[in-house]
């Protein structure tokens, strides 16, 4: 338990994702089974205990200790679970050792209510502090650590030498704590066997269209496909088992349950998750956010955002994996397919036919539908190959919205940056003319040169009116402040933003020195984006 | 005698009328008895000062020669009359040259703790319990959920760090003096041979140490002459605190940042600071040292001065103790 916490108290103060991957890299090539494969399961969000709630751990640590000096260290600290993993009075264990990773979840799993508080305190009772906190938000749930499920994969395939594909494609056939990946992994063991049904296959990804891509492609070697502003997924269906998979190879079944019960016998699907009905409406990202990161769903929530798959691609029918065979012969195969499937939840992604690629490129900049972001180009002899190769697929995005800005806010990064001011919130004005005033309208990190970031962090500096611990206020009026041409994806309504706006994807993509911030835009030429 | 009639706290600092001395005074004053020599209990100016050689040697180091007009050794140990009142100095515990001073009258003997510790700490003499009437002690983390770890796992900590980030420079925010000599000694004392890295504000206060024999290793300055973003790769850089994300560390290659404090004890005090590697090493006393210490002086009156008195107070209270918090002003010790 001890190596266990000491792993999420690093990764929760690290920012690099490098960094990230070393520890977890590290983790698991010293910790022995079983422990580093419930470590995994905790990262990957794979365990789930019921039986423990904060209040009665609250109960517990009260029933040990003067309330009022509980009630002062809670107030000092904030968090409950830590708290008590501090101010919890160290027993006298007499020689039990503290409990391995492994001990304590299968204790955990086998927990029943009644016995919870019991065994909660004598596991408490042989712990350190920080493996208390670690007990406390296992058993809990909420580890909010700041690692994905994503990037522990990552960290596996860098253990083993693999391509993080090969994991993805096996993962969900494999139950913690995972003795055989790792065997395998470190080269002890074969590679396991899947058994389980409806695995998830690693998806194909498509590259940004370059500036002179164009002259090397033939435009009548490629299919254009609208690219649809949802969510990339993959539904899976085999012998009675259905699951629908993000495109990172997390199972979201649970939340979509409408669309997975519509899925059809033995077939292996790609395409974009979308909330509407495929022949009358298709709705916007906003309206797709009501449905995404939820446990169970609400059927109000599956009636007002119903959900459907548009059809991109075929990766396996009948039994027969078609991932080899070249796109047009998948594209035959999954039209052939459409028939079967419920036209309320499934259709087909339209081919755009074009001529050349300045028709398409008029396609690209004035689409048919708000939800269409860009365009997809797909080789048609192209085979489905799993990850981001380079050459079959391009995606060709619509152009950015832009607007003017004013720096209002700089925050100190991390890491890497700790010391430069690289963290911008900035603002655009309200209120009448001689009445200016700026209201923040997002934040952005990225997006600028090294060189940017040092003449940012020093105007930063010279430009302070007030700091708040990392935070530093920064003059922003008509006359004097520095104008940032900021680059977005979307726009949505937002009731937790007082300027009611929230931008998808903000980047500083131009520092405008020589623009007067009184120029920088008004708040209107954004609501003026949001659609009604 | 009352025990406020010995002692009783006034803007200055802590004063003794019979005796006509301030302990550790934040204004100038004709006499001053400093418990040790960091900046907030020991300032300039006063006209005669009465403290441990160690004191009053890192007093002339920070302050020039000039720091008093009178400067007088206490032996540990040693009785001191001053007007009647009977003086002496005991370890603390905190950083070199730290003490407690007890000051008797008329058969009431009041401590002052001053800051201490009760934690191994191989740069100074270990704290002894003073037996008393009145106790004032320090509350810098008078919390329970204070209770500091083992120091040498902490240093293990970091030599760990060090092995799995080599690419990486440690930097490691901590207090010039007493703090950052601890943790370098403490390195020396797992296994940690590699000369370590100085910023110029630790320069003086090391050298005199290692003059006291302590044993610190190879130090090597911080600054030198280079490529920004290249030097201390694998290596410790030990600093003031302050510089942690500050322009100072651009000059190292992919600085991590590490905080030695017992602040560390608190997760959103690590990330508040964007520390990457919290060590939790003070130089303070925990929640555990500072109830054992109030019984060990067998005190039945208890002063609580700079902390978090109100949770000293309350559990003096369960245990039959008489407690009251003692406004002192000017203690501060975020940096600790």
């Amino acid at each position: 338990m001890r190596r266990f916490s000491e792993l999420l108290d690093r990764l929760v103060l690290t920012p690099s994702r490098n960094a990230k991957l070393t520890l977890l890299v590290d983790y698991f090539a010293s910790v022995p089974d079983p422990d580093r494969g419930y470590a995994l399961a905790a990262l990957t969000g794979g365990l789930d205990f019921p039986s423990v709630k904060p209040a009665m751990l609250r109960a517990l640590v009260t029933e040990r200790m003067d309330e009022v000096l509980f009630a002062y260290s809670y107030d000092y600290v904030g968090d409950l679970a830590e708290t008590i993993s501090l101010v919890w009075p160290v027993a006298d264990t007499g020689s039990q050792p503290a409990p391995a990773l492994g001990e304590v979840v299968e204790t955990l799993s086998s927990l029943s209510r009644s016995d919870a508080p019991a065994v909660m305190a004598s596991l408490l009772d042989r712990l350190d502090p920080s493996a208390r906190f670690a007990l406390i938000k296992l058993a809990t749930g909420g580890m909010r650590i700041g690692v994905s499920a994503r990037l522990a994969k990552q960290a596996l395939a860098q253990l083993g030498s693999h391509d993080v594909a090969e994991i993805e494609e096996l993962w969900h056939g494999l139950e913690a704590p995972y003795e055989n990946l790792f065997a395998w992994l470190l080269g002890q063991a074969e590679k396991p066997e899947s058994v389980a049904k409806a695995l998830f296959r690693p998806v194909m990804l498509a590259n940004p269209l370059g500036e002179g891509d164009f002259e090397k492609l033939d435009p009548a070697d490629f299919a254009a496909e609208w690219k649809w502003d949802g969510i990339r997924v993959q539904a899976v269906s085999e012998s009675g088992v259905k699951r629908l998979y993000s495109r990172t190879g997390d199972d979201v079944s649970p939340a979509f349950p409408d669309l997975v019960a519509a899925l059809g016998e033995d077939v292996s699907l790609d395409g974009e998750l979308l909330v509407g009905d495929p022949s009358t409406r298709t709705g916007s990202f906003s309206d797709l956010q009501q449905r995404l990161n939820r446990k169970t769903v609400s059927r109000k929530m599956l009636a007002d955002y119903p959900a459907f798959l548009r059809c991109y691609d075929l990766l396996q029918t009948g039994g027969e994996d078609l991932r080899a065979r070249p796109f047009t012969e998948r594209r035959a195969r999954l039209e052939s397919l459409m028939p079967s499937l419920d036209p309320h939840r499934f259709d087909l992604s339209p081919l755009v036919a074009f001529a050349g690629w300045s028709e398409l490129e008029r396609l690209r900049s004035d689409p048919p539908h708000p939800v269409i972001e860009g365009v997809m180009l797909k080789r048609l002899d192209a085979p489905y190959l799993a990850g981001r190769p380079k050459g079959p697929w391009f995606k060709w995005k619509r152009d950015p919205f832009t607007v003017d800005a004013v720096l209002m806010y700089a925050q100190r990064g991390h890491g890497k940056r700790s010391s430069y001011y690289s963290d911008y919130t900035f603002g655009v004005w309200s209120g009448a003319e001689g009445d200016l005033q700026l209201v923040p309208v997002g934040k952005a990190y990225f997006g600028f040169t090294d060189e940017e970031l040092k003449q940012i962090d020093k105007y930063v500096r010279d430009n302070t009116i007030e700091r708040f611990g990392p935070v530093r206020s920064v003059r922003a009026e008509p006359d004097h402040g520095l104008v940032m041409e900021v680059a977005f994806e979307g726009l949505n309504r937002s009731t937790r933003h007082k300027s009611g706006v929230a931008m998808r994807f903000p980047r500083i993509a131009r520092l405008r020195w020589d623009k007067p911030a009184a120029e920088a835009d008004r708040i209107e030429a954004l609501t003026a984006l949001l659609d009604d | 005698m009352k025990p406020e009639a010995l002692l009783h706290s006034r803007p200055e600092g802590l004063y003794c009328p019979p005796g006509n001395f301030f302990i550790d005074p934040v204004r100038p004053v004709e006499r001053a008895l400093i418990t040790h020599a960091h900046a907030d209990h020991a300032r300039a100016g006063h006209a005669a000062v009465l403290a441990t050689r160690e004191t009053l040697d890192i007093m002339r180091l920070r302050y020039g020669g000039d720091f008093t007009k009178s400067k007088q050794v206490a032996e540990l140990g040693e009785r001191i009359d001053l007007g009647g009142v009977a003086v002496s100095f005991h370890p603390a515990g905190h950083v070199l040259g730290s003490a407690q001073i007890a000051v008797e009258a008329k058969g009431l003997r009041i401590v002052a703790s001053g800051d201490y510790k009760r934690h191994p700490d191989a740069t100074c003499t270990p704290f002894e319990p003073v037996t008393c009437d009145v106790f004032i002690t320090e509350a810098t983390f008078g919390l329970p959920v204070f209770v500091h770890p083992d120091p040498e796992s902490e240093a293990r900590r970091l030599a760990e760090s060090l092995r799995q980030f080599p690419e990486r420079a440690h930097i490691v925010g901590a207090y010039s003096l007493g703090k950052a000599q601890r943790l370098i000694s403490l390195m020396r004392s797992v296994g940690h041979d590699a000369p370590i890295l100085i910023h110029g504000a630790l320069a003086k206060i090391s050298r005199y140490y290692q003059g006291r024999g302590i044993k610190l290793g190879k130090l090597e300055p911080a600054t030198v002459e280079g490529i920004a973003g290249t030097r201390g790769a694998g290596q410790i850089i030990v600093a003031p605190p302050s510089v942690l994300g500050d322009r100072w560390t651009r000059r190292f290659a992919d600085p991590l940042s590490v905080f030695a404090s017992g602040w560390m004890r608190i997760r959103q005090r690590a990330r508040q600071r964007g520390v990457e590697l919290p060590l939790i090493l003070s130089d303070h006393g925990d929640w555990n040292e500072l109830t054992r210490t109030i019984r060990e002086t067998g005190a039945s009156e208890v002063w609580v001065t700079h902390g978090r008195e109100e949770a000293i107070v309350r559990w003096c209270a369960i245990n039959g103790i008489a407690a009251r918090p003692l406004h002192l002003v000017g203690y501060e010790d975020e940096a600790e």
